[in-house]
């Protein structure tokens, strides 16, 4: 990172100049990006809509990135500069990880994922906001972590449960009900996805199940075997289970009333 | 004031040439050797922090004989070199022929160049690929040469016995027990025709291993994994330790 912005600054994306605009600039953005923690690990999914305007500009855009072996980040908002940013996130844990022989800490990828968001507030004025969450296994502490980030920089430690993106109010309330401490590696694959349905139920710009194109949402699990993205068998599993249940229960599962 | 003394060029290169091949030769030699599944690198190396071999990139690792300062300044060039590259275009765009070459410049202008002194390096770029014929193993000695190697290749102090000791015996699709055997058989040979042991803490392994699943596919081989394949070969290992029994007791003394 202090080599590429000595020697090409312009590939940094902090670096260029813009234009000055009036309005709004129309570009796709991504959704919602949930993530919950069980004991041994965390699970990170997303849905796999993005629109432009009232637009669906893509319906099968994949927003959740592996960052390192034990790291993984989802992204809400513009969806070219959430990309570049992940990228250039990857290649710098990896960078540090082959120069110095070992890797960040989990705080250390956290806090450089912070910078890199803050770099991006001018845009982030003109209506191109980035803003991911980022979850990973603790090697150190042995449990799952995740962090989530404000369109400055902010970084606050979330626990349990998170959500970011236009569908997040929906899904973190539909987390805060299903939720619990001791759920399973399945369990939580679960919640996450119901957490989206729900998200998706209240929120037109976060997609749901597609049954007909087949197209399911992601979801990731880091544990301390590393990073695993569920097959789309595993993904298409849930997700039509859910769908069942839904079609006597379109509001899902009641959490008791007291 | 006197006057600098006249030296024919050929006499200086001839000089600095020397220079740098004694310093590599001062080092721990080290080997690099195909196998079924990728490429192996066998060191002795009694620190576990500073390395000899390490990952560049996906399919691309590092090997390097002589002065640790010097090719770990080549070393983070590569790795700097490699990931802008990848992050520019493409993680498939990064090669080792790329990489080598630009080892080659380098290497090349500093030794030819009279203000500095030349370094005492010998380096290996290996590049693994989807089939044993896709292998690619580059030596470059310390003048910015590059040779294209097969099958098996030392550099460091021993490295024309150990190499000629392996040239005779390596062959294609080994497994990684046979060839680790194999390149540590060829390590503790001395110039004098004796055997010495090499104990597995003061080994140092890692592969390029073509079948994980991940993109990168350097790692590591340490504690129980290394003991493990070590004694893969225990049985056979040790048929043959009986018979040079003797040698290995005479070359504890003629160590160093």
């Amino acid at each position: 990172m202090d080599f590429l912005s000595e020697h090409q600054p312009e590939m940094l994306p902090g670096n260029r100049q813009l234009p000055p605009t009036q309005g709004v600039i129309e570009a796709p953005h991504g959704t919602t990006i949930v993530a919950a923690t069980f004991p041994g690990g965390v699970v990170l999914a997303g849905d796999r809509r993005a629109t432009m305007g009232n637009v669906i500009a893509q319906r099968d855009i994949e927003k959740v990135f592996p960052a390192d072996e034990y790291s993984a980040v989802g992204i809400a908002g513009t969806a070219g500069l959430a990309v570049e940013m992940v990228k250039l996130f990857q290649l710098e844990l990896e960078h540090f990880e082959k120069v110095e022989g070992a890797q960040l800490s989990l705080e250390g990828k956290a806090n450089r994922l912070s910078t890199m968001i803050r770099s991006n507030l001018g845009m982030a004025m003109q209506g191109l906001a980035v803003v991911p969450l980022f979850a990973g296994y603790d090697v150190d502490r042995e449990k799952g972590r995740i962090f989530s980030y404000d369109v400055t920089g902010g970084r606050s430690e979330e626990q349990g449960y998170a959500a970011t993106g236009s569908g997040s109010i929906f899904a973190r309330g539909a987390m805060k009900k299903l939720f619990r401490n001791d759920l399973t590696e399945a369990e939580a694959t679960t919640l996450v996805v119901q957490a989206l349905y729900d998200a998706a139920d209240d929120d037109s710009a976060t997609g749901g199940p597609d049954v007909a194109r087949r197209i399911y949402p992601i979801v990731t699990v880091i544990t301390d075997d590393g990073f695993r993205r569920l097959t789309d068998d595993e993904s298409s599993e849930i997700a039509r289970s859910i769908l069942e249940r839904r079609l006597e229960q379109p509001d899902g599962p009641r959490a008791a009333l007291l | 004031m006197s006057t600098p003394f006249y030296v024919s060029p050929q006499q200086a290169m001839a000089d600095r040439a020397e220079y740098a091949r004694k310093g590599i030769a001062r080092g721990r030699s080290l080997v690099v050797l195909q196998y079924a599944d990728g490429i192996v690198f066998v060191g002795e190396n009694p620190s576990r922090a500073l390395h000899k071999f390490s990952e560049i990139y996906d399919r691309i690792g590092f090997a390097a004989a002589g002065k640790y300062n010097e090719y770990e300044n080549l070393r983070i060039g590569g790795v700097r070199y490699a990931d802008l590259r990848g992050y520019t275009y493409d993680r498939d765009d990064v090669t080792a022929r790329g990489l080598a070459n630009v080892y080659a410049q380098t290497l090349g202008t500093i030794f030819s160049s009279a203000a500095e002194k030349p370094y005492e390096v010998e380096l290996v770029v290996a590049e693994v690929g989807e089939t044993p014929e896709g292998d690619q193993i580059y030596r470059l000695p310390h003048d910015g040469s590059i040779v294209d190697e097969h099958g098996s290749v030392a550099v460091g102090g021993n490295a024309e016995l150990i190499s000629n000791f392996l040239d005779q015996r390596h062959e294609d699709g080994m497994s990684l027990a046979e060839a680790l055997k194999l390149a540590v058989q060829a390590l503790s040979r001395e110039s004098n025709g004796t055997q010495r042991e090499i104990p597995a803490e003061r080994l140092e392994v890692a592969v390029l291993d073509r079948t994980r699943p991940q993109s990168r596919k350097f790692k590591r081989i340490v504690g129980r994994q290394l003991a493990r394949l070590l004694e893969a070969n225990g049985a056979s290992t040790e048929a043959e330790s009986a018979d040079n029994g003797e040698d290995s007791e005479e070359s504890g003394s003629s160590e160093e």
